[in-house]
């Protein structure tokens, strides 16, 4: 009897490693301190920045290793660190706020590898250095929020159908109106009805009084936390846009939850500053009816609020918002040219010019008023629990007469400096949050931790790895060295899958990696037993080495599912390293069946599988 | 090179008594440290702030500690972390503040003494995410071993999944309690290394109940005792190989792979120690507790006929 394998494996077998050599490849070149020049809105990247860019560099006297102008912006190679942060220096002076300038490791894969999409893989903040932030939104807020905004629709949607109406409330999640009548209430409620869909209404009377309440209906509900979250992973992309990162990560997770991961970031101070503040404007008209005097003292119409200025000064404006900021398109600050006092020149979108010139037209000399919406974070203990309020604090930093009619660009004026100028322009650009959010979890990995993390786990990788081989050897001869070939083809194939997925490295991925070589050989130590197992009984060596495989088969196989199974929960239930882990396992166990079984097979029957041979070497 | 020039025929189940004594000692040893010390669990699970530093020179953490306690972080736990030159500082959760910038704080504080200590790291864990972490990770080790006792009884028979289970458990147990007899930190990676240990575990005892499988079919007259002590026997080498190579790497990962892993590394250690000895000892002695008989390894199973065609050479 003779051990042999059909063409279509041994076939099989080298496309499997001709692929998992070259996505494996690219691991092995490195990266190149890099610099990532990309545009802010409106602006483009393209071949005139290039060149001022390759000035600058000529100016300062340094050298560049290659520049590449693509989609995504323009990516600058230098020969070192000291190069590179130095050319960041004189390039973020020379293109200005138009521009982000970023730090960044670009891999050094030679152009054939790239043209064939082989990639080094994704390293782990862990392994890299960097921030990583977990935010939780208030979506609460939000909700209230529309609520306040439906209260008006239906004051609007009463008025025009000339409904009287006693009173119209909104809390937090629901809103009461009160009648004269039931007559009135079900007009009141059926017109309601036709006009804002997303709300369900019931009603009830009490003392003597008609009302009925709207609540959001669910759905309306889900739809409005979605949007809400959408939006804010859009601003945050933006914001982070601002703070020159290369390859950030800005992802959903959970219902009400957003990661950020901000490689090569240190200054975390900053990066919190920029993302979590949560402010916009909305520009409402002065409500010149109302004496402010009498709003102090509680007469105030429901069409308009009291706001107070920096100074403290009661201001009464209307509810209605000409404005809000997520009609700005883009602001950038100056200092204005006739006063020599900061401002921010605005542009608006195309609903936003609209709406902005009827207001205009139609207000004439009539003052409007500049609010700026903070949210802040404090706490205080409530029955012996510490709890979290977000305060929404609303300012007018404005108040200035319309002097004519204006529509897409316009400027305000009255801000403290310079500084506060441009952060305010900052934040405009950048968009405002849909829900104010905080930071619930924050780590931050020195670049000499994570060069050291990736030495120390390619050390023990390495390590552990020789010993293996050596063992193996030692052990079986001929077969350990079949064995170590088929780790080692292992190993290849675990990086080639993890280039490909681009999936995250993470230490304990790396961790994942140490475990698999360790456990990768027991299907050749249980096959191998096996087939010492049938030589001892007398089984001629062609035989043993058949049996060996054969019955050793099932139990691999029951062996690994039952670890895999482990590692899907582990990826499912875990999060961000600990996925690291289950990943390079899961990967691990698969790659480790192939080469374990077949590729130690094939190598087997390709030496001596034809032969008529009285020993093996095991 | 061969550990046992013969298949051995140790009498495993013959001190199965003994063996079942010491798992129940080491068993409520384990229970006793885990309620009354507790597992010293890491940042990830208390929430809280954690900066690591590193000097040029082998740090005063005297000087350190009264710096911090001027700087109002009296409460702050400074140890060394992994090197002299390095420096680990942790902080609880805080009432009042809600933002996380005592890191930034600490190092101001700390670089007031020494202006070239450098950042390393810095976490910052919400309470509210460490108690998620927590209520994660447990329910992922019990999801993790209903999936398991449902491969393993539709793949064998009900006495080996329950079999198996008791031993994966008898192994978490264990590994744990030693986390908690020695006080060491207990984070979110070594949360993985105790599922990994489920994992290699469970290989181990797979590996050993199908042989016990196959000698049930091949060794009809014998006495279920016997055909097990057979199996323990002939899978001996293997389990014996297998623990040692996984050793070799966990051993370099544990010697090599730097602080951070320290902790995963002690885990799996402790757990391929346990979960060789358990897959001999808890899993199989469990299959004779239930009373296997050969009858009941019998019932025809698609995949035990594929086997029985293998033995025809």
């Amino acid at each position: 009897m003779l051990n042999q394998y059909s063409s279509w494996k041994y076939v099989l077998l080298l496309i499997v490693l001709v692929f998992g050599t070259i996505y494996s490849l690219p691991n092995i070149y490195g990266s190149d301190p890099a610099i990532q020049i990309s545009a802010t809105r409106n602006n483009a990247v393209d071949s005139d920045v290039e060149s001022k860019a390759l000035e600058v560099l000529k100016s300062a006297n340094i050298t560049l290793r290659r520049s590449t102008l693509d989609a995504k912006g323009l990516l600058l190679r230098f020969d070192d660190v000291g190069q590179q942060l130095k050319a960041a220096d004189g390039l973020r002076d020379a293109l200005g706020e138009n521009f982000t300038v970023a730090l960044n490791l670009a891999p050094a894969t030679p152009g054939w590898l790239r043209d064939m999409n082989a990639q080094p893989m994704y390293l782990g903040l862990d392994l890299r250095g960097g921030l990583h932030f977990l935010m939780e939104v208030d979506t609460e807020l939000v909700l209230s929020q529309a609520m306040e905004s439906n209260a008006n629709d239906i004051r609007g949607a009463l008025r025009k159908k000339k409904i009287r109406y006693l009173s119209i409330r909104d809390n937090k999640e629901q809103i009461t109106a009160k009648f004269r009548s039931a007559d009135l209430r079900d007009k009141a409620m059926s017109a309601v009805r036709a006009e804002l869909i997303d709300l369900q209404l019931s009603d009830y009377d009490e003392g003597g009084a008609f009302y009925f309440s709207a609540d959001l209906k669910p759905t309306a509900l889900v739809t409005l936390k979605k949007s809400a979250l959408q939006q804010n992973v859009t601003t945050l992309r933006n914001r982070v846009n601002e703070l020159g990162v290369a390859e950030p990560i800005i992802q959903q997770q959970g219902d009400n939850r957003i990661v950020i991961q901000l490689p090569g970031i240190q200054d975390s101070a900053r990066a919190k500053r920029i993302l979590s503040a949560t402010a916009t404007l909305e520009f409402r008209l002065v409500d010149v009816n109302v004496p402010p005097q009498d709003a102090l003292e509680g007469r105030i119409p429901p069409t308009a609020r009291l706001y107070r200025d920096r100074e403290g000064q009661p201001v009464v404006l209307k509810k209605q918002i000409i404005i809000a900021g997520d009609n700005i398109t883009n602001a950038s600050s100056g200092f204005d040219s006739e006063s020599n006092s900061p401002m921010v020149s605005v542009t608006l979108d195309g609903a936003g010019a609209r709406k902005m010139a009827t207001t205009t037209k139609r207000n004439l000399k009539k003052p409007m008023a500049v609010v700026f919406i903070e949210h802040k974070e404090s706490s205080k203990m409530v029955d012996g629990k510490r709890e979290r309020v977000t305060r929404k604090v609303e300012e007018v930093i404005n108040v200035a007469t319309i002097q004519g009619v204006f529509s897409k660009r316009f400027q305000i004026t009255g801000l403290d400096d310079g500084n506060e100028a441009r952060n305010l322009a900052l934040l405009l650009r950048a968009g405002a949050l849909a829900a104010p959010i905080r930071i619930i979890e924050e780590r931050t990995i020195g670049p000499s931790l994570g060069a050291d993390n990736i030495a120390q786990g390619l050390n023990s990788v390495v390590i552990g790895m020789i010993c293996v081989l050596f063992f193996m050897l030692f052990w079986y001869r001929g077969f350990g060295l079949v064995a170590n070939v088929a780790l080692l083809v292992n190993l290849v194939l675990i990086v080639a899958v993890l280039s490909m997925l681009q999936a995250t490295l993470t230490l304990p991925g790396i961790a994942g990696i140490v475990l698999t070589v360790g456990m990768a050989v027991d299907a050749n130590v249980l096959i191998f037993e096996r087939i010492r197992e049938e030589i001892k009984v007398g089984n001629t060596p062609q035989a043993s080495i058949h049996a060996g495989y054969e019955k050793a088969l099932s139990t691999i196989a029951d062996a690994n599912i039952t670890t895999l199974i482990a590692a899907v929960v582990l990826y499912v239930f875990g999060t961000g390293p600990i996925k690291g882990f289950a990943i390079t396992l899961s990967i691990g166990i698969m790659t480790s069946m192939f080469t374990a079984i077949m590729g130690t097979r094939a190598i087997i029957n390709l030496s001596v599988g034809g032969k008529k041979i009285k020993k093996l070497s095991i | 090179m061969q550990i046992f020039k013969k298949t051995p025929a140790f009498n495993f189940m013959g001190k199965r008594q003994y063996a079942l004594a010491f798992s129940f000692l080491l068993i409520i040893a384990s229970i006793s440290s885990l309620s009354i010390k507790g597992l010293n669990f890491g940042l990830d699970f208390t929430g809280g702030t954690l900066i690591e530093v590193g000097y040029q020179q082998s740090a005063d953490l005297h000087q350190i500690r009264n710096r911090l306690t001027t700087a109002g972080f009296g409460d702050a736990v400074v140890q060394n972390f992994g090197s002299s030159k390095a420096v680990l500082v942790r902080l609880a959760p805080r009432e009042n503040t809600t933002s996380n910038s005592l890191g930034d704080k600490i190092l101001s504080a700390l670089k007031e003494d020494d202006a070239t200590v450098e950042m390393r790291r810095q976490e910052f864990v919400g309470p509210q995410v460490g108690d998620e972490l927590r209520d994660d990770g447990g329910l992922a080790m019990l999801i993790a071993l209903a999936f398991i006792l449902v491969y393993v009884m539709a793949r064998f028979e009900y006495r080996f999944a329950l079999g198996s289970i008791a031993a994966l458990i008898h192994d978490v147990i264990i590994t744990m309690g030693v986390f908690s007899f020695f006080q060491f930190d207990f984070d979110l990676t070594v949360l993985a290394a105790v599922l990994a240990v489920i994992g290699y575990s469970l290989n181990d005892t797979i590996v050993v109940f199908d042989r016990i499988r196959e000698n049930f079919r091949l060794m009809r007259k014998q006495q279920p005792v016997a055909i097990i002590n057979a199996s323990l026997n002939q899978t001996l080498s293997r389990t014996m190989m297998t623990s040692i190579t996984t050793l070799i790497v966990v051993l370099a990962m544990f010697f090599l792979g730097g602080e951070l892993i320290h902790g995963f590394a002690i885990a799996l250690i402790i757990g391929i120690l346990i979960g060789t000895y358990s897959s001999i000892y808890v899993a199989s002695s469990m299959v004779i507790t239930l009373k296997i008989t050969a009858e009941s390894m019998m019932p025809v199973k698609k995949e035990g006929e594929d086997q029985e065609g293998h033995y025809i050479e």
